[in-house]
C-alpha cells in the first residue's frame, strides 16, 4: 500500500522508497532474492570481531618467527591443529586453533591507524567525499532480526550511536554498550505499568490520526525510533552483565576486556547480528615485548572463554568470529624494542560460522618481511567475511533505486577458506 | 678520572643488537648478550670472540666471586651455570624452569654461595651457587591481599652487601626487602615516580632496569622511566632514584639536564661519589650526577641507544651496550695521543 504523503511529490514517493529501503525492509531490498533470504533467517547467523586497536604485531601472535633476526625473544608453541605455530603468549587460544583459521598473506599497505581501521571495518580504502557502510552496519542490515527489538550493530565499549553507516541509514549505526543498559531506557519509577500502557495508546493513537493525514518520511522515521525504543526498553536487561552468574564472571576476568568478552557473550546470545570489542593498546614503539607480554595475557584468556562458550552453546557454527587489527607491525624491531607500523605482511585469525576449521591460508617469508603465498587485502577479507554469512558478496543493496555493492566489486572471497 | 671528558675508547661491532654488558672477571674481557640469543666473551686486546649458546635473549648475568663461571637467566625461564674462561663453553648445570617466563634479573650474594633469581612468574627464587638447586622460592603470602608480595613482572634483585637482605623491585614499582635468614618479606615500599597506568593505552610501564646498594649499603640506586607521557612511544624521562635503606626514603631522583625522553637501562656507582647512568629512548647518552645532586653535571651523547653500563674496577672505563651493535668501551679520562 502506498503511503499517502502530504505533499504527493515524486521527491518524496523517491525518499519514501529510499527510506523504506533503509529502515522498513530490511534483508528484503537485497539485491540476493527472496529465497536467499528466508535461508539467511533461517540460519540465524552473526559475527563477532575483536579489534585489537593500535596494531597487533603478527610476530607476537599470529605469525610467530622465532630464533630470526626480526622474531623477538618469544618462542611458538604447537597448537591443536598438527603443525599450526603461534606465538607463546597465546597458550589458551593455542587450544583452539582446530576451531579458528589464520590468514598469514595480508598486505594492505598502510600504516596509518586511521586508514587503517576504515580499510579493515569498511573493506574499502577511504575515498574523499566517499561514504561507505561499516561492516557491522553491512552485516545489521543483511542478518537484520525482524523479531528482534535489540540493535543490530554492538560496539562494545562505547556509549551512544555512532555515525557509520553510510547510505543504509542510522537505524543501522553502531550502539556503543558498556555492559550496563543503555541510559535512560527504564520506565520512570513514578509511572505505573498501566500509565504506562496508557500513554503509549495515546501516543499511537494521536499519532494514527496524524498520519491518516500528514504521514511523511520523517514521522515514519519518527514512529520507527519509538517502536524501536518500546522494544528495546522491555529487553534492556540483554545488556546486564550484572545478571551473568560470579563464576562466569571469574571465569572472563574483572578487567575491562575480560567483562566487555562477557557483555559479547550476552548480547550473541540475544542473537544481536554484528557484535564488535575493542581491546586496546597494541601500538608498541617502544618495550613492544614487554607490552604484549601485558596485553595478550589479558587477551588470551577471555577469548578462550568466548570460544568455549560459544562452542558449548552450539553458536560457534553460526557466529563468525575474526580477530583483526588496523595493520600489524613492523619485522625490524627498532632501538626502543618497539615495533613500528607495518602493513605489508601481516595476519589475522579467524573461525566459526562458514570458515574452515584449522587452515592457514598464505604465507610471509622466513623472518616475515614479506607476503611469498596468497597475497590479500582488505577487499578480499570483507568478501570473505561477507560469504562466510551466507550473504552473496557480489550483491548490491538497493538504496533509492540505485545499486550499492555490498563489497569491493574489484574483489572476491578467498574461497579455499569457505566451507 | 674526569667523567667531563668522557669519550669512546673503543667499538666493538657485534652482528645485533645488544641488551646486556659486564666486564668480565677476566683482564681485558668484556660479556655482552645480544639479540642473536647468545651470550658473547670479548677480549678487549686480541678481538677474540667466544659465543655461549643460551638460546635465548638474556638481560640478567653475573659471576662467581671467583671468577670462573658466568650465570645467565634467560627470557626462556632458564638458569644456566657456565664456565667463564672456556674456550668451548658448555653448560655446567642447566635449570630448565627456574620461572615459567622471562628470567629479568640474577645477582649472586656477597659470599658467593647464593644466586637469585627473578622474573614474569612474580617469583623470587634462591638457588645453590654451585650447583644450582633450589634453596628457596620468596613468594610472601599471596593469599592475602594486603600482605606483602610481588603481583607482577619481577623486575631485578639486588642483595644488600651485608648478605643478609635481598631487594626485589616489580612493574608495579613495588620494592620488597626480604630477609635471608628466615625468607620472609620485611617490608615494601613504592617508587612512585618509576611505575605508571597509562590510561590511554591502558597498560603499566615501569620497572626497574637496574637495582643497586652502594658498598657500604646505606643506599639504594633503582632506575627506569619517570614522567611517562605516552608509554607505547616511550615518551617519559630517564631516571634514577636514591632510597635511604634504614627508613626506605626516597632521597634523590636524578634526572637529565638538558631533559632526555627514554630509560635509564643502566647504573654505573663509582667510588668517588658519581652516579653514571646509561640512556636509550630518543637517542643515548651517559649521564653523570654528583652524589645527592639531582641535576645531571654532565651528560654525553652516544652514537645509538645504551642498553646496559658496567664500571670497570679501574674506575675509568665503562661498557655499553648498545641498540646498534656496538660495545661501546668508554673512558672517563681526557683523551691521550
Amino acid at each position: 500500500m502506498d503511503a499517502r504523503y502530504a505533499c504527493q511529490s515524486t521527491a518524496h514517493q523517491i525518499a519514501r522508497r529510499g527510506f523504506l529501503s533503509l529502515l522498513g525492509t530490511g534483508a528484503a531490498s537485497l539485491a540476493a532474492g527472496p529465497s536467499l533470504l528466508a535461508g539467511l533467517q533461517q540460519q540465524r547467523r552473526r559475527m563477532l570481531v575483536i579489534f585489537l586497536s593500535g596494531g597487533v604485531s603478527q610476530l607476537e601472535s599470529w605469525d610467530p618467527k622465532p630464533r630470526t633476526d626480526t622474531g623477538g625473544p618469544f618462542s611458538a608453541i604447537p597448537t591443536a591443529v598438527p603443525g599450526m605455530h603461534i606465538s607463546e603468549l597465546l597458550p589458551k587460544t593455542a587450544q583452539h586453533m582446530n576451531r579458528l583459521s589464520l590468514i598469514r598473506g595480508i598486505n594492505t599497505n598502510n600504516g596509518d591507524h586511521g586508514k587503517g581501521k576504515y580499510q579493515m571495518t569498511y573493506g574499502r580504502n577511504q575515498m574523499p567525499g566517499v561514504e561507505n557502510p561499516h561492516l557491522g552496519a553491512v552485516c545489521a542490515r543483511s542478518l537484520e532480526r525482524s523479531d528482534n527489538p535489540l540493535p543490530g550493530h554492538i560496539h562494545i565499549p562505547g556509549g551512544g550511536r555512532g555515525n557509520n553507516a553510510a547510505y543504509l541509514g542510522p537505524r543501522y549505526a553502531s550502539t556503543g554498550v558498556n555492559g550496563k543498559p543503555p541510559a535512560n531506557s527504564q520506565r520512570l519509577g513514578n509511572l505505573t505499568i498501566e500509565i504506562d500502557e496508557r500513554r503509549n495508546a495515546f501516543r499511537r493513537r494521536a499519532n494514527e490520526r496524524f498520519l491518516s493525514q500528514r504521514r511523511t518520511a520523517e514521522t515514519d522515521a519518527y514512529t520507527q525510533s519509538f517502536e524501536q525504543a518500546q522494544g528495546l526498553m522491555e529487553k534492556r536487561d540483554a545488556f546486564d552483565i550484572s545478571q551473568e552468574s560470579a563464576k562466569d564472571h571469574a571465569r572472563y576476568g574483572s578487567h575491562d576486556f575480560g567483562q566487555h568478552c562477557l557483555t559479547a557473550r550476552r548480547m550473541l546470545e540475544h542473537d544481536v547480528p554484528y557484535v564488535q570489542v575493542s581491546h586496546t593498546n597494541y601500538d608498541t614503539h617502544n618495550e613492544n615485548f614487554s607490552f604484549h607480554l601485558e596485553q595478550l595475557a589479558e587477551f588470551d584468556a577471555p577469548f578462550s572463554c568466548l570460544l568455549t562458550d560459544l562452542s558449548d552453546r552450539g553458536m560457534l557454527e553460526s557466529t563468525l568470529v575474526v580477530v583483526m587489527s588496523e595493520f600489524g607491525r613492523t619485522p625490524r624491531i627498532n632501538a626502543r624494542y618497539g615495533r613500528d607500523h607495518w602493513g605489508k605482511a601481516w595476519s589475522i585469525c579467524l573461525g566459526g560460522a562458514g570458515i574452515q576449521p584449522g587452515a592457514v591460508i598464505g604465507a610471509t617469508n622466513t623472518n616475515g618481511t614479506e607476503v611469498v603465498d596468497r597475497e590479500v587485502d582488505h577487499g578480499h577479507l570483507f568478501h570473505t567475511y561477507l560469504s562466510a554469512l551466507g550473504l552473496d558478496s557480489s550483491s548490491s543493496f538497493n538504496i533509492g533505486g540505485r545499486e550499492q555493492p555490498l563489497a569491493d566489486p574489484a574483489y572476491g572471497p578467498i574461497d579455499e577458506l569457505l566451507i | 678520572m674526569d667523567f667531563r671528558q668522557t669519550h669512546i675508547e673503543k667499538t666493538h661491532k657485534h652482528t645485533r643488537p645488544l641488551i646486556s654488558c659486564r666486564f668480565g672477571p677476566q683482564p681485558d674481557c668484556v660479556f655482552f648478550a645480544a639479540e642473536d640469543f647468545q651470550l658473547w666473551r670479548w677480549n678487549i686486546s686480541n678481538n677474540e670472540k667466544t659465543a655461549f649458546n643460551t638460546d635465548a635473549w638474556v638481560r640478567g648475568f653475573c659471576f662467581s666471586r671467583d671468577g670462573q663461571r658466568v650465570i645467565t637467566g634467560g627470557y626462556d625461564g632458564r638458569l644456566i651455570i657456565w664456565p667463564a674462561t672456556a674456550t668451548a663453553p658448555q653448560p655446567i648445570h642447566v635449570i630448565d624452569k627456574a620461572h615459567e617466563g622471562w628470567i629479568r634479573g640474577v645477582a649472586i650474594s656477597p659470599d658467593g654461595s647464593t644466586l637469585a633469581t627473578v622474573g614474569n612468574d612474580h617469583m623470587v627464587r634462591l638457588w645453590n651457587a654451585a650447583d644450582g638447586t633450589q634453596i628457596a622460592e620468596l613468594k610472601g603470602h599471596v593469599n592475602d591481599e594486603k600482605a606483602i608480595a610481588h603481583r607482577s613482572h619481577v623486575y631485578n634483585v639486588a642483595f644488600h652487601p651485608d648478605g643478609k637482605a635481598l631487594v626485589t623491585g616489580d612493574l608495579m614499582g613495588q620494592l620488597i626487602e626480604w630477609r635471608l635468614a628466615d625468607r620472609q618479606p620485611v617490608r615494601a615500599w613504592t617508587a612512585d615516580s618509576l611505575s605508571k597506568y597509562d590510561k590511554g593505552f591502558r597498560a603499566q610501564i615501569g620497572g626497574f632496569r637496574t637495582l643497586q646498594f652502594n658498598s657500604d649499603g646505606s643506599r639504594l640506586f633503582a632506575s627506569g622511566i619517570t614522567a611517562v607521557t605516552n608509554a607505547f612511544a616511550g615518551i617519559g624521562n630517564p631516571s634514577v632514584v636514591e632510597f635511604a635503606r634504614q627508613d626506605n626514603k626516597q632521597l634523590v631522583e636524578y634526572l637529565s639536564q638538558p631533559k632526555l625522553q627514554g630509560v635509564a637501562w643502566g647504573v654505573a656507582l663509582h667510588p668517588d661519589d658519581l652516579i653514571i647512568g646509561a640512556h636509550g629512548g630518543s637517542n643515548g647518552n651517559l649521564m653523570f650526577w654528583k652524589a645527592g645532586e639531582a641535576t645531571a653535571a654532565h651528560q654525553f651523547r652516544l652514537p645509538q641507544n645504551g642498553r646496559d653500563l658496567d664500571l670497570h674496577p679501574d674506575g675509568l672505563q665503562l661498557a655499553v651496550a648498545c641498540s646498534d651493535g656496538k660495545l661501546q668501551i668508554c673512558r672517563m679520562d681526557k683523551k691521550t695521543s
